[in-house]
């Protein structure tokens, strides 16, 4: 019955309760403040994750042996069929692939003759999903190349449909991707058939993308393919995002609504391009240099709100 | 005593501080399982069960202070921002300390009633900090918290008897 003698204080038992619950709820909010302003604790959070991820990698060993043991039995005739499947797809490609470098030899010459610039080309790295993150909150996978393979915060990864997401942090041999599906996250787009400069927004609760910022006249349809403009500096130009899926125009408001699926497969592959070499960009003008700087993602997401 | 039953019988028993740990680490783990969907909705948080058990039970030796730095660690696995986690299980195990004695008293039936109130709390606190950071709510979120109710008394139980049969075996 030692334990509930608590009350008679005869024992030096530290500081009361409430004023430990003030001192780690005040540490806890400053560490809140500096983590989500400021940044400066990702090296503590590189160190601590190394004790944390013995226990990550344990708890991604049941799902790996489950696929194993998925891989293990299947069946030789699907297999058969998924080859077939596979050389038939490969015939197909190529042809396109030589038709394909036949149009980028024309592109190139035809860029030379009007003296625009070059579209650089980009390198991809494979990259395989470790897991999902285990926030309701967030659209988030981890992938596992990290800072080790030179991975850097801000790169695309797509699959080999369309753009998936862009690296937001990166630990030494694991890297997190936010999925264009994130709440807020935006991607600048392109129409492919009219070439209609937007920005596209994730929705964070469905696997939706949505444009809000299209005036109720805009020329835009059901079933438009929407790809990067490349015009940010941070997505090469010309990689699938969406397709329009539904488009509400209600006079009553200044814009449409406008919900799009995002077509490369963000809630469903395993293997995963991170693209890198992208070109630089030209320096901005002086005076918008400064706002630009700081993380293109996040300076990005300010832009609509002026509106 | 009235209100005693019998596994209140067994609290007093000494509990190894490697049995505390290891009970965390296995709470870590399973809130690391890869959950997906609906059931990362649906799952609750074992850290947060584990942490109010010891709390309850324990509460000289699992306090506010442990419960913070449990709550950086749940912050670096999840990679969530410094402090979340933190700042919940610390209103966490407040609650647990404060209420460690009467908790003790209760039956399960009267303690699930109770934990509940605990878990919307802590719950309440990690969406609060996210709707100040991010801007938004994600309202299927506190869904987490009905299961995490639901798991305190399994937990407890599964605990208490692991507890004594650790006890049986030192015996032996």
């Amino acid at each position: 019955m030692i334990d509930n003698t608590q009350s008679f204080q005869f024992f030096n038992r530290g500081p009361s309760p409430a004023v430990r619950l003030v001192f780690f709820a005040v540490l806890s909010l400053l560490l809140l403040f500096v983590d989500a302003r400021y940044r400066y604790l990702e090296s503590t959070r590189n160190a601590l994750s190394v004790l944390v991820s013995p226990i990550q990698r344990l708890a991604t060993l049941p799902g790996m042996l489950w696929q194993q043991a998925g891989d293990f039995l299947t069946m030789q005739r699907s297999l058969v069929e998924d080859n077939q499947a596979l050389h038939q797809q490969h015939e197909r490609d190529a042809a396109q692939l030589s038709q394909l470098q036949a149009l980028q030899q024309e592109n190139q010459q035809l860029r030379n003759l009007l003296a625009l610039a070059q579209r650089s080309e980009f390198t991809a790295q494979l990259a395989e999903i470790v897991y999902a993150e285990r926030d309701v909150f967030k659209r988030r996978v981890l992938i596992n190349k990290g800072a080790n393979d030179n991975v850097r915060i801000g790169q695309v990864v797509m699959d080999d449909i369309g753009i998936v997401g862009q690296i937001t942090r990166v630990y030494p041999w694991l890297s997190a991707v936010t999925l264009i599906t994130e709440k807020d996250h935006a991607v600048p787009v392109q129409v492919l058939r009219n070439g209609l400069r937007t920005i596209v927004f994730g929705a964070g609760d469905t696997s939706q993308l949505s444009l809000r910022y299209m005036p109720v006249s805009s020329d835009i349809q059901i079933g438009d393919m929407l790809v990067t403009s490349g015009i940010d500096g941070v997505y090469p130009p010309g990689i699938p995002v969406a397709r329009v899926e539904r488009i509400e125009r209600d006079p009553a408001y200044p814009f449409a609504r406008i919900t799009c699926l995002p077509v490369a497969g963000v809630d469903s592959h395993r293997h995963l391009l991170i693209l890198s070499g992208l070109p630089e960009l030209p320096e901005p003008p002086m005076e918008q240099a400064v706002a630009a700087k700081p993380d293109k993602g996040k300076s990005k997401r300010k832009v609509p709100e002026t509106h | 005593m009235p209100y005693s039953d019998s596994t209140s019988q067994q609290i007093q028993r000494p509990v190894s501080n490697t049995f505390i740990v290891l009970s965390v680490l296995a709470a870590l783990l399973l809130n690391g399982l890869p959950w997906e969907g609906i059931w990362l909705m649906l799952r609750p948080d074992f850290v947060a069960v584990v942490l109010l058990y010891w709390c309850t039970y324990k509460p000289q030796r699992v306090g506010i202070g442990l419960s913070w730095a449990v709550g950086i660690f749940a912050d670096v696995a999840d990679a969530s921002l410094f402090g979340q986690h933190a700042l919940a299980y610390t209103l966490l195990a407040f609650g647990g300390v404060i209420l460690h004695r009467r908790l003790q008293m209760f039956d399960l039936r009267q303690q699930t009633t109770q934990v509940f109130g605990i878990f919307v709390l802590t719950y309440a606190v990690y969406a609060l900090v996210h709707w100040q950071v991010d801007g938004y709510m994600v309202w299927a979120f506190f869904l987490g918290c009905l299961t995490s109710t639901l798991l305190w008394a399994p937990l407890s139980i599964t605990l208490q008897a692991m507890r004594q049969m650790r006890m049986d075996r030192d015996r032996i």
